[in-house]
Parts: structure tokens; sequence; C-alpha cells
């Protein structure tokens, strides 16, 4: 077990390493010059000072070769220090940690709702006696996983803001501005959580060992949440996993949408004015999440099935 | 029994029909069915699968699969009337008044809840225990039913138990509340036969002890022979016929009986072979000299195989696991060896090294006194043509998108024999070698029964010409009576082509029927050979003497029934 989560740690090591190297490469080979684009303000079309220029080059270390100035950058971010945001001059891990809890609000928020109706949805499109509502009801998921998060998001804003004024159609004041952006967030991750757990619980009520389960007098109720739904929600969990990933993204569309300020935002502005540091310290923190998050799923799995053991070779999922 | 005649029936089942839907109408599978189970008394329900037989358990208990609907008749349990039971009404009959053994073991126990929670549930659900009470009396029932160290069992999840330590885990389960009726569909027929025994004698022993009744499903007239004071005999979903035990298969009267009476392995002869006329003219016509037993050059030649497997790394555990042990035998041109053994005897990993699937650790195969043990490349190719194979499940050996003529001319292409047109021919001639009409060269392999598909597989490996075709349990997933048949068709092959079998079996009823000399694998060692009669006669071996004791059937031997 120990054993398993260090050599996890290591492989995650090497993806952290990968995203930075390739992050920097394509930043590097990009055409602009983020050193004007800097002096110029965002503004298009100034002439600058080349001595200007040349002199905040020489600040940011920009005028050296490439394989030091990669070098430089690799021992920076070790230290998790990715320099100084070349539009505010404020450290970048610093930038990062100043939004990060209003993003963290989200994801989390979204998180929590996504498994909250995709668990929901698929209980319900399998629980009820009526043939043609299970089948309505399974009709749900492929629509919600259709649905782009920028449409429902303008949406959800046309109807509970403008219309019933129900909640802030922008901002980031306490929860009541919080509940459209999650719901947005969440709508197309929950269905597709629902689409895989709705078909793996049709596939395990078919199982043998629920109709020992019936036989012994258990109910709908227990049936499906005693017996089926733990043995269906491994290929829930796999796509679990990877929506963290998911709502890490859709965050940056909900928060321009929603005018929310938060990491979407930030990295959104940051990559517009080639803000290297800046760019790099979201792209290494966004694959740490990725590698913290799999590494939870996957010890997750022998918790939620014995069957599955981290001793043999890592979980195909 | 002679007080419980006296009684009512304990279950009582009246006219019933069930049916299911099938593409846009109903398929009806119980045709008006009528039968009685008494207290205490142990009914068998015998037919072939089709017959209606599950069907008919799982409508007793309101179980019945998706798309199924009583559509009349009668169930009355201890008196009362079941029929217009609500689900919430049958929630308290089922586990409490009637309890269910399944079919598969393996698959039959929720595999993420320790098992003594599983038994703990039953007496929860009928409000007999609370939780914590529930929790000790499980470990009693475990014990009851047959499991060692039950405290340490029923902390266990089922992947960590064998098939029958799992059985007797829903033993337990369908014992718990203290049914007055338990109904058994197949309760043993996953099971190797020294387990199979076991695990009925227990069901016998437990539910004569408790007074409970037993509606045993079963496919196999010798188990029901043994086990039942009734039976009842189903067919297309009608009672051919009933009667106490002896009566039915004593004097039977329906002709559907007299079959299954005479297709049941564990009721034929003891030295019962099949096609014994075929033996006596020698293979490959008059003039082809061939040797008598023994003294024939063989065909194959098996020298010390042994195969072992690396284990995975654990703290003081073996590394390897020997599955083959020192393991020789011959076979001689024309004949059948057959390997007996329950399941990880080491008898499927030897048929595989003899199919050069797998490369023994040491030891020699010899084919036609060649040394084929590590040849390769062309050379292997070459071996592939004259030796062949059929699986023991024809549902998963065949590919479900080739038709049948591309399933059987498959080989043909591969070794590029032929045109077209020739495997065209060839492909209908082999399907009237194993009698299937030309017709299902279109079709697919769904298309068919269980035992087509297994004519179509024994055809593929027909096609070739072999020498040697290695049968892996060709008949185990089969109905009695088309075992039956494809045993018939298999001598019948092997006489005219002089065809060479290594037959792999656990089921030394079958065994019997087919093969020269049998072989009995025990933990990867070959502990006994000998003919079927020395082996089944005369077992010298303790562990061979366990498995002929355990072949169904004894009680129907001792009244003088065969078929």
């Amino acid at each position: 077990m120990t054993r398993y989560v260090l050599r996890r740690l290591a492989q995650g090591a090497v993806v952290l390493w990968a995203a930075f190297t390739v992050t920097f490469a394509i930043l590097y080979l990009l055409p602009s010059d983020p050193v004007e684009l800097m002096a110029s303000g965002g503004g298009e079309q100034s002439v600058i000072d080349p001595a200007l220029l040349a002199e905040l080059r020489a600040e940011h270390g920009l005028d050296r070769p490439p394989l030091a100035q990669y070098l430089h950058a690799l021992g920076g971010a070790a230290r998790l220090d990715f320099g100084r945001s070349y539009q505010s001059d404020a450290p970048a891990t610093s930038l990062i940690l100043d939004v990060l809890p209003q993003t963290l609000q989200l994801t989390v928020a979204g998180l929590a709702l996504s498994v909250l109706l995709g668990v929901g949805l698929a209980v319900a499109s399998t629980y009820p006696r009526t043939r043609w509502l299970r089948h309505a009801l399974a009709a749900l998921p492929p629509l919600g996983v259709s649905l782009p998060v920028f449409w429902v998001g303008l949406m959800l804003v046309q109807v509970f803001s403008f219309q019933w004024r129900l909640f802030p159609a922008i901002g980031n004041d306490g929860l009541a501005s919080l509940v459209l952006p999650a719901v947005a967030l969440a709508l197309p991750t929950s269905a597709s959580i629902a689409q895989l757990l709705a078909r793996s619980l049709r596939q395990t009520l078919a199982e043998p060992y629920i109709e020992t389960a019936r036989a012994k007098g258990t109910g709908r109720a227990r049936v499906h949440f005693r017996h089926a739904l733990r043995n269906a929600s491994i290929p829930a969990l796999t796509v679990l996993g990877v929506s963290v990933g998911q709502l890490l993204s859709g965050a940056v569309v909900t928060e321009t949408v929603f005018s929310r300020v938060g990491l979407g935002r930030l990295t959104i502005s940051a990559v517009n004015t080639q803000d290297i540091p800046v760019v790099m310290a979201v792209v290494v923190f966004s694959a740490l999440v990725f590698v913290v998050v799999a590494l939870a799923v996957d010890l997750l799995y022998p918790l939620v099935d014995p069957r599955i053991s981290l001793r043999r070779a890592p979980v195909a999922a | 029994m002679g007080t419980v005649a006296e009684q009512g029936p304990l279950l009582s089942v009246e006219d019933l029909r069930v049916s299911y839907r099938s593409g846009e109408g109903r398929a009806d599978a119980v045709r008006g069915v009528t039968l009685e189970v008494r207290p205490g008394e142990v009914v068998a329900l015998v037919g072939e699968s089709g017959s209606g037989k599950s069907t008919l358990a799982h409508a007793v208990i309101h179980l019945l699969a998706r798309g199924g609907r009583v559509d009349g008749g009668r169930l009355r349990f201890g008196g009362e009337d079941l029929t217009g039971l609500s689900e919430q009404q049958w929630r308290e009959v089922r586990g409490r008044d009637i309890g269910l053994v399944p079919q598969d073991p393996t698959v039959s126990l929720n595999p993420v809840m320790r098992v003594g929670a599983q038994v703990a549930e039953v007496l929860v659900l009928h409000g007999l225990a609370g939780r914590r009470q529930a929790r000790a009396r499980a470990v009693e029932l475990l014990g009851e039913a047959g499991l060692d160290r039950p405290e340490v069992r029923a902390r266990q999840y089922p992947t960590e138990l064998s098939g029958g330590m799992r059985q007797r885990v829903l033993i337990a389960v369908a014992l718990a509340a203290r049914p007055r009726l338990v109904i058994a569909d197949e309760p043993t027929s996953a099971l190797d036969v020294t387990v199979q025994r076991g695990i009925l004698d227990h069901i016998a022993a437990l539910t004569s002890t408790l007074g409970t009744a037993v509606l045993l499903i079963t496919h196999d007239l010798g188990v029901a022979a043994d086990r039942a004071d009734r039976i009842v005999v189903l067919q297309h979903g009608q009672v051919v016929e009933h009667g106490p035990t002896a009566h039915v298969l004593g004097a039977p009267r329906h002709p559907y009986t007299r079959a299954l009476i005479a297709a049941a392995p564990s009721l034929a002869d003891i030295p019962g072979r099949r096609a014994p006329a075929a033996r006596t003219e020698p293979v490959g016509g008059p003039g082809s000299a061939l040797p008598d037993d023994g003294r024939a050059a063989p065909l194959l030649s098996a020298r010390g195989l042994v195969k072992e497997f690396a284990l995975p790394r654990t703290a003081g555990g073996a590394r390897t696991l020997r599955a083959v042990d020192e393991v020789s035998f011959e076979i001689p041109p024309g004949r059948t060896f057959a390997l007996v053994g329950e399941s990880g005897s080491g008898k499927s990993t030897t048929a595989r090294l003899v199919l050069r699937l797998e490369q023994p650790t040491s030891g020699t195969v010899h084919l036609d006194g060649a040394d084929v043990t590590r040849v390769s490349g062309e050379r292997l190719r070459r071996l592939r043509r004259r030796v062949q194979v059929v699986y023991q499940s024809p549902y998963a050996s065949l590919d479900p998108r080739f038709t049948v003529e591309r399933v059987i001319a498959e080989p043909l292409r591969a070794f590029r024999v032929g045109d077209a047109a020739t495997r065209a021919a060839r492909v209908c001639e082999l399907l009237d070698r194993v009698a299937l009409p030309a017709g299902v060269a279109g079709r697919l392999p769904a298309e068919l029964s269980g035992g087509q598909r297994q004519r179509v597989a024994i055809a593929r490996a027909l096609a070739l010409h072999p020498d040697l075709v290695v049968l892996d349990e060709p008949v185990s997933a089969l109905d009695v009576s088309v075992q039956a048949q494809i045993l018939d068709l298999l001598a019948e092959l092997q006489a005219e082509h002089g065809l060479s079998y290594l037959f792999i079996s656990h089921d030394l009823a079958v065994v019997r029927q087919i093969a020269d000399e049998v072989g009995v694998m025990h933990r990867g060692r070959l502990v006994e050979r000998g003919t079927p009669e020395q082996v089944l006669l005369d077992p010298r071996q303790a562990y061979t003497r366990e498995l002929v004791e355990a072949v169904p059937g004894r009680r129907a031997r001792a009244l003088g029934v065969s078929g």
C-alpha cells in the first residue's frame, strides 16, 4: 500500500514536470512578444521605446538563452516560485492563492451538486415500477451532456435573475451568488455521471445476487441502496475523477459568464497578456489537482469494492 | 413419511400459467401446472432447460424475470391464498416462509458485502433479531451450514471463499429465518462433483432435522433419484409425469421420462460405453493392422509434463504453483484417453500443454514419434493442423458475428486449403457429418441451440482432418439429452475417421461412456490410470473412490433403474 502510494507520487511528479515543460515550450514558441504586451499595457499599436523593452527583458531574465530561462524557471517552480506577474508585478503564486478560495467554493459546490443530481437521476431512472417513467427519465442524461455550460449559465441568469429575481446574476457576494454558477457548472457533469451510473445500475440490478437479495424479502429501496448502488458505482467513480478536471475548466467559462473573480478569470487574462509566470503557475496547479484527484480515486476503489486490490497492476478503469 | 401424507399440502400450485414477453407477443413458459408439496417433503422438479422448471420455481416466490407474468392459476401456501398478494405482502413471504437456494453460488452473493452481514440481513429484515443479535446468529447459521471457523468466514467477502463454501453461505441465508419451504434451483450444477455431494447431503440433513419441505429443481434425474420423495417431470411447461420416486424411475409411463432416464449419464449401466459396435471394426477399414490396446505405437505421448506458474509475491508464501506435476500418458490412434478431476486439478492445463498453447516447464510431448515440445514457426503451424480442440462452452467459443459457414471454414481459410467453392462444399459435407441441416450455414450462432452450436464447434475442429481432437469438457454446458446426442456423435466420428480424443471432464459418469482409458488427476498429479471399469468399479486411490461415490444416482441403481 505505502509502496503503491510512493510509486504513484513519483509518477505524479513526472506528470507535473511534463506539464511544466510542454507549457513552457509552447509559450516560448508563440510569435507575439510578452514584453511588448507588458509595456503597452495590453493596448495595440503603441510604439514603445526599444531601450525600455530591453530593460524589461533583462529584469525578467528574458534576454538569456532559452535553456537557461527554462532551467531557471524549473528551479523556481520546484520551490513553488513561478516569478512575478508581468502585468501586476505580484508573485504568480500569491495571485493564485488570492483567488483560489472563490474557485474552490465554486468547484466544490459544483462537484457536490453533480454527485447529488447525478446519483439522484440515475436512481430515479431505474427505481420506478412504471416502465414509461423509467424510460423518460433515462433519456434526460444524454440531453444534459449536450448542454454547453455558457448557454446553461445564460439561461439560468435570464430566468432566475432577470425574470424571477431570486439570485444575483453576477458577483462573488456570499452563498446566493454561488447558486447559479454552481448549478450551471454541475448540470453537464451530473448528466455524464447519471448516464454512466444508470447504465451500470441497470446491469447490476440484473445480477443474480440481486435476486438472492430479493428472495430474502428485501424491498425495492434496500435492493437499490444497500445492494446495487455500491456495486454499480465503480464506473461512476472513474468519471467523477475526470469530472474534477471538467469542473476546473468549466469554471473558466462559468466565472466569465457570471463575472466572478476566480482562477478561471485569472487564467483568461494571463493568457491574453501572455503573462508567462501566471500561466505556468496555473498549469502546474491544475496538473497537481489532476494528479491528486486521480490518486484519491484509485485509493477509493478498494474501499468501495473489496475485489480490487492495489497490490496488483494498477486498476484499469 | 406416513404421517406427512395425512396433512394438508404446504404448497399447492393449481393450473399455473406463466408467459414471457417475446418480440410483439408473449411466449408461454408454464402452461397449466398443478403440483403439491407436503410439509417436510422433498419434491424434485425435473426437466431440461426450457421446460419451465426454473420459471415455475420463481413464480412460486413471485420473482419472475423482467417481462414475465402470471397469466392464471392459483398459489396456496399453508392454506393461505398467495395469488393476490401485494408486493409488500410478498416481501414478508420471501425469505421468512419460503427460502431460495439459487443456481450459481459464484454470482449469487453480493461481492461488496461480508458474508456474515448477508446472512444477518434476513433476520433483521423479518424482525427476527436486532442488529447485534443477528450478527451472532449469522455465525451460528454459517457453522450449521457446514462452514469451518464460521466466526472467521462471517468477516470474509464472497470472493475469498470457494464455490462450495459460497453455496453453504447461501444455504445459511435460505434457512436463516427457518422457512417451511426451501426452493433449491439447481443448487449444485455449478459445483464440482465431490462438492456437489457434500452440499446435497447437507441440505438433506438440515431440512430433515428442521422439518423443512424442499422443492428441488434439477435437470439430473440421478440427483432427483437420490434426494426426492416424489418426482414431477416437466416438459414444455407441462407436467408429463409425477409420482413417488420409485414409481417414476422404476415404471416410467411417459416416453419423455424414459428418454430422460436413458440420457442421464449418472443412471447408465456402469460398464456402459457408447457405440460398442464401432469398436470391433479396426480403424481405417480392414487391412490396416491396428494392434490391440496398449501395444499400438501411440499417436500422442506425454512424458513427465510439468507446468509451474509464478504466484504473486506474498510474505512467506510459495513462489510458484505446480499446476501439472510429472504427468505421463499416451493415446493410441483411434482411441480416447480421458482426464478426470475437479476444477484446479490441472487437467485443462495439461490439455493446453498438449495443444502447445502453453510451454511446459519440463517434460516432452511426442506426436507420431516426433518431439513437438519446442517446435515453433512453420512446424508449429503444421502441428496445429493435426491437433484441434473443442471447448466447453459453445456459447463462448463461436464468434457471435460469424455465420456458421464462416466459423467452420475459418481453419480452411487460415491454412489456404482450396478455393471459395471447395471450401463451401467442405462446409456442407462437415455440416452433414455432424448431422446439421445445410440450411444453418448462413445463420449466426445466436440463432442455434447449445447442442447445435457444439456440433458447429466439432465441425470446425474436423475441418482440417486432424488426427487428435482435444475435447475440453465438451458436454458440461449442455442438457443431459443433448449430452447423450453429442457423445454419440463423437463416438461415431471417431469410428469413421480413426480420430484420437483427449477428453477432459469433471464428470465420471460421462467419461465412462466414451473413454478407452481414464486418468484421474488430483492437485496436478495423475493419481490413477486404468480402463473405465477398473477405475469405477475398483478404484485404488482414496481420492478416486471419493469421486466415484460422488456420482449421483446410487439410489436409482439400487432400485434397478438403468438407461
